[in-house]
């Protein structure tokens, strides 16, 4: 089986190639199918491997295939090879699957858009280096997909590239994300500095012989800071985040893939995969958990307001992955991956669903124009409202049962922790219900033109949307806690893949089911206050930023982050540049290269006329030069 | 036998070349160019990493002051050979493209520095070395000076009295050297053998360094640099950015690190120092740019800057990134260059703020042009990084502060790039440009070969690391022993 493992990136780097090169000579129709058939294949191998990890029959838990030997210098020894365990296996399972739902359903959604084939090559890219970034053996070959996943993502999200806004949005996810790759960086160097290699086994194994535990290490500290840096950047964390709301520029099919199932994920992967490391750096789980719980209140604080369906979305987004961090850390990477997991299948189903909307409504956007769609897209609606309830918390859908994992490893933390953890929650089922009875209930107010379009999207993107639906109804039972009669299956099944399992939990089921029940009514009670407020009420949210209120203002400006980072970074980088260029370079470095050759051509100029060929002066100069060493020699002669 | 056909060939081409005229020239030329890569190729599958110095050659010249021809290739001088004739062709056939008139002229120029520059990354003997050294400085003079825009006068001027200047710095120090050899003689194992007082290696040290620093350039002697890779016609830029600028990284390879040990520990902080700051100065310069040309001037001083910071970082690690990076830059540059000329040929400016939206006229161009971004990047896979990661590996070791420093350029890296790019490439069509074409064909052949080789040394790079790393760590071994003799 092992023998098969390097087609399954192959696979989509054909496609891409095939799209690319043979663009011309491609149909437009089928680069869309194209591009699914390989990602087909691709998870079709997955599978197998998937089930092989299942049932326990991966060789020795974990695989190691060479593909190349890749960068050989000094004692740097670089091979480009995958490592197929529990944990890559699992990841790349959603890679594939999702992967290949979303390729689906884009074939329909990018049907007559000019760059259809274009659009295909640069998904089918993007896979293989997610897959690379999940199947890579060392740091380097997940940092070789970290940036291809960059680069895609910069490529997708400037698709439309006549519109310089978009442009804009493609072009600060790249940097912003490039400011969380040098931190990726240099933990790396350090890594290879401290441990003399790159490879995960070797690293890891050093590090536990190596670091005592019990003694906070400066020099785990500081790796596990530096990866996480560039976490922050690719997962879209305080204060890196900005980008992702942007990027909702791209295709709408492009968000549901990269900005929200996969890509943005690859920190929470990169932390599940270190854990050894991060284990031995308490500190470092203790700065991770603030900024995941900042991240998670203030995205969603933000998503409040919000009136643009994707931009919600976008933020909600940001908001989960704080979730996720702030699963890790409270040491919970299993429960961090189990909400990867769980939010990868709700999520995309979501952003699937706006698509469907925003394709009926013919590009529209704004939740204030739609309203009263669940009759014209049953389907949609349907799915839709399945996967809000999910992200809200409903047993017993996915996101109950991933959700409550994370409240419960904040509780047994403390209770305060516990209590943020489900203010966010219920931030997180407000905005949502807000969307939700905004776009699917009440009267249509959009144009005549659009009332007269609306329509149910065809098969080719209902049928992704309803297998989606499925796993967000079922992935939850994964991993069932005890109090509820499960067995952490989820837990045992990456357990196997040297991911810590948490510790067993000391919270009496009675606490723990009072727990559940006192979190489940708080968001019945937020979700019947939306309903009154946007379906019985018919509150609409304002029109202009005038209307607002102070902090309405504030919320639905996302605190004016972008304008202070303008402020203190974007401008004064600008500025430093101006004056580097205009006044150091100009006025004062070539100057003095400038006035030292001037003062050459002066200082010749000025002693030229003694050289004139003239006997007479050179004469008087003789005359001049007796008489001067005639003094001189008085004076001595006189001392 | 084969270096000596190697540093001559192209001379005698470009006798034919001048005897040909003006029709053939460009035929010839080429034809000449791609003779000279073939037997560079040849060099490259007959060599043997083992044996060191390959294809030696020694005549006596000036006997009476030990002045030897010697030549001889290791890795490293391979390596530069190999950069030099691929570089060649693509350089000859771009020019092709562009408006330069009496191209015969310029051909014969461009393989008379060719020469030259094989001359200088083979030389065995110091004073060679030299000649050829100099010798290089005459084409391209004339190259910016006949070819160049309306300020060539000046500018070239001023290039070449800096390099001069520098020039003349590195004779007085050779000639020390010379005198200081216990045999009066200028073969290389002689002058590696020289035993200098601490006091004296600082002032070899400094004539020597700010040779080879106004060359490459490093901040501060860099200002010649942006005005000159301006003014000059786009295939005169090529040849200094692609090859030339390597004459002064390669002189520091070969003559300051096995012969100047102590005052490497000495003074490399402050080498080390400028380069880094160089990194930075130059990338936040780029940002704000208007002339596209300028911009890349100046990338290419950050990107140098970074190299040369290696060059002291004293590792094999460092070194073989030194090596790697020479080349990738060397391919990346030239690569960046033709789409500067493609650009100005089609619309006739390089003000960024004047171009816009070209994508919508161009799309294969803009492959070709992203893919060259990302090398000059360094994404991973692209030739880009691998020397940019195993510097920053080198460099790490040296010390960790100053790395984190000089990372900064990956960020600053794609800012200016992503942001040039987006100005000239995207957003809505400009009706002025609505007659450009995409790319010909023979636009095509000089970016297909370029772009093979980013990903094949992206992927591959074994396949001139494992031809290196013997002479880079015979340079590291002569760094290492030479040390205790001082004090």
């Amino acid at each position: 089986m092992m023998d098969f493992v390097w087609l399954i990136p192959a696979l989509p780097l054909l496609g891409f190639l095939i799209l690319s090169l043979f663009n011309k000579y491609i149909p437009k129709a089928a680069s869309g199918y194209i591009a699914s058939a390989m990602l087909l294949g691709s998870f079709i191998i997955v599978l197998n491997l998937l089930c092989a990890a299942i049932g326990g029959t991966l060789p020795e838990n974990v695989a190691h295939v060479e593909i190349l030997n890749w960068i050989h210098a000094g004692k740097l020894d670089l091979s480009l090879s995958f490592q197929i365990d529990n944990l890559s296996v699992w990841f790349m399972s959603i890679i594939t699957g999702v992967g290949f739902l979303i390729h689906v359903y884009s074939i329909s959604y990018m049907h007559d858009d000019e760059g259809v084939t274009r659009y295909f090559s640069y998904l089918n890219l993007f896979v293989f280096s997610m897959l690379l970034l999940v199947m890579g053996s060392n740091y380097v070959v997940m940092f070789m997909g970290w940036e291809g996943v960059g680069l895609c993502s910069y490529l997708l999200i400037g698709f439309w590239f006549k519109n310089q806004a978009y442009n804009d949005a493609a072009k600060k996810a790249f940097i912003m994300n490039r400011i969380g790759d040098l931190g990726f960086l240099l933990g790396m160097l350090l890594i290879y500095n401290q441990f003399g290699s790159l490879e995960y086994s070797t690293v890891f194994n050093q590090a536990v012989t190596i670091i005592n535990p019990n003694e906070p290490s400066g020099i785990i500290f500081a790796i596990t800071i530096l990866l996480f840096v560039g976490a922050m950047g690719k997962s879209a964390q305080i204060p890196l985040y900005t980008w992702l709301p942007d990027a909702m520029a791209g295709p709408t099919p492009v968000s549901a893939l990269i900005h929200a199932a996969t890509m943005v994920t690859a920190g929470i992967y990169m932390i599940a995969r270190s854990n050894v490391l991060y284990s031995l750096a308490p500190c470092t789980l203790d700065i991770i958990y603030i900024i995941g719980t900042s991240t998670a209140i203030l995205a969603a604080l933000i998503g409040l307001t919000q009136t643009d369906i994707k931009k919600v979305l976008a933020y909600s987004t940001v908001s989960q992955l704080g979730f996720m961090f702030m699963a890790i850390g409270l040491g919970g990477y299993t429960a961090g991956v189990f909400h990867v997991t769980t939010h990868a299948f709700f999520k995309a189903l979501l952003f699937l669903g706006a698509g469907s909307v925003i394709h009926a409504m013919g590009g529209e956007q704004d939740i204030r124009k739609m309203g009263g769609l669940m009759k014209k897209l049953p389907i949609t609606f349907f799915t839709f409202i399945i996967a809000t309830l999910a992200i809200a918390g409903i047993p017993p859908l996915a996101g109950f049962f991933s959700k409550d994992a994370i409240l419960a490893l904040a509780f047994e933390a403390s209770p305060i922790k516990w209590g943020l953890g489900v203010f966010a929650a219920l931030l997180t089922t407000f905005y949502m219900f807000r969307m939700l009875f905004l776009t699917f209930f009440g009267e249509f107010r959009g144009t005549t033109h659009q009332k007269e379009h609306l329509h149910e999207s065809p098969l080719l993107m209902t049928i992704p949307l309803m297998i989606l639906a499925a796993l967000t109804v079922f992935s939850g039972f994964i991993d069932v806690p005890h109090v509820l009669g499960g067995h952490n299956w989820f837990s045992h099944y990456l357990a196997a893949a040297n991911i810590a399992l948490p510790e067993a939990s000391h919270i009496p089921a009675s606490t723990e089911f009072l727990l559940m029940g006192v979190a489940l009514t708080l968001v019945v009670l937020v979700i019947l206050t939306t309903y009154v407020l946007y379906v019985s009420k018919k509150t609409m949210p304002a029109a202009s930023d005038s209307e607002l209120s102070f902090l309405d203002k504030l919320s639905y400006n996302k605190f004016y982050v972008d304008e202070i980072y303008d402020a203190v970074i974007v401008k004064p980088l600008a500025f430093l540049s101006d004056f580097s260029s205009k006044v150091l370079e100009k006025l004062f470095i070539d100057r003095i290269v400038n006035f030292t050759g001037k003062s050459v051509q002066w200082s010749g100029k000025t002693i030229r006329f003694i050289q004139s060929g003239d006997v007479n002066i050179y004469a008087i100069f003789m005359v001049f030069g007796i008489v001067i060493i005639l003094f001189i020699n008085l004076i001595l002669f006189l001392n | 036998m084969i270096t000596t056909l190697l540093i001559f060939f192209p001379l005698v081409a470009a006798l034919i070349v001048f005897i040909a005229g003006q029709r053939m020239a460009p035929t010839v030329g080429i034809i000449a160019t791609l003779v000279e890569f073939a037997i560079a190729i040849y060099a490259y599958l007959h060599f043997n990493t083992a044996e060191g110095w390959n294809f030696r050659e020694v005549q006596p010249w000036i006997s009476s002051l030990g002045i030897q021809y010697a030549v001889g290739m290791d890795g490293i001088s391979l390596a530069l050979v190999l950069l030099t004739t691929f570089l060649l062709p693509l350089i000859l056939l771009s020019s092709l493209l562009g408006p330069l008139k009496d191209k015969k002229l310029f051909y014969v120029l461009a393989l008379i520095m060719q020469s030259a520059l094989i001359g200088v990354f083979t030389s065995k003997d110091l004073f060679l070395f030299y000649i050829f050294w100099e010798l290089a400085l005459i084409p391209i003079y004339f190259i910016c000076l006949l070819w160049g825009d309306e300020n060539r006068k000046f500018v070239t001027f001023k290039f070449f009295i800096y390099t001069l200047f520098g020039s003349l710095l590195m004779l007085a120090a050779i000639i020390y050297l010379y005198l200081s050899a216990e045999v009066r003689s200028f073969a290389i194992e002689n002058i590696y053998l020289v035993n200098l007082s601490a006091c004296e290696q600082s002032c070899i040290f400094a004539g020597l360094f700010l040779a080879f620093a106004i060359k490459m350039p490093i901040f501060p002697f860099h200002t010649w640099q942006p005005s000159t890779y301006t003014s000059a016609p786009v295939p005169g830029t090529m040849l200094l950015s692609g090859i030339m600028l390597k004459m002064g990284i390669y002189g520091v390879i070969r003559w300051i690190l096995p012969i100047l040990p102590t005052a490497l520990m000495e003074w490399g902080w402050l080498a080390v120092l400028l380069s880094v700051i160089g990194i930075i100065y130059a990338s936040i310069i780029a940002i704000k740019q208007s002339n596209y040309k300028t911009l890349i001037a100046y990338v290419s001083i950050a990107h140098v800057g970074l190299i040369a910071a290696g060059l002291f970082s004293n590792s094999t690690e460092g070194l073989q990134g030194v090596v790697a990076q020479m080349l990738a830059h060397g391919v990346n540059v030239v690569g960046i260059l033709f789409v500067v000329e493609i650009l100005l040929n089609r619309t006739g400016t390089l003000e960024i703020a004047k171009l816009g939206g070209l994508r919508n006229q161009m799309p294969q161009f803009a492959v070709f042009f992203v893919v060259i971004m990302m090398a000059s990047v360094a994404l991973p896979s692209t030739n880009g990084f691998v020397g940019e990661f195993l510097l920053f590996v080198g460099l790490f070791n040296y010390n960790p502060y100053i790395t984190a420093v000089a990372g900064l350029t990956i960020i600053l890296g794609a800012v200016y790039m992503l942001s040039s790019y987006q100005k000239i490439m995207l957003g809505e069509a400009k009706p002025e440009f609505n007659s450009v074409k995409d790319l010909s064909l023979l636009e095509k052949s000089i970016l297909i070969p370029i772009v093979i080789v980013i990903f094949v040394f992206g992927l591959f790079p074994n396949l001139i690391l494992g031809l290196t790393e013997p002479a880079v760590n015979e340079i590291l071994h002569a760094v290492n022993n030479s040390i205790p003799v001082a004090n």
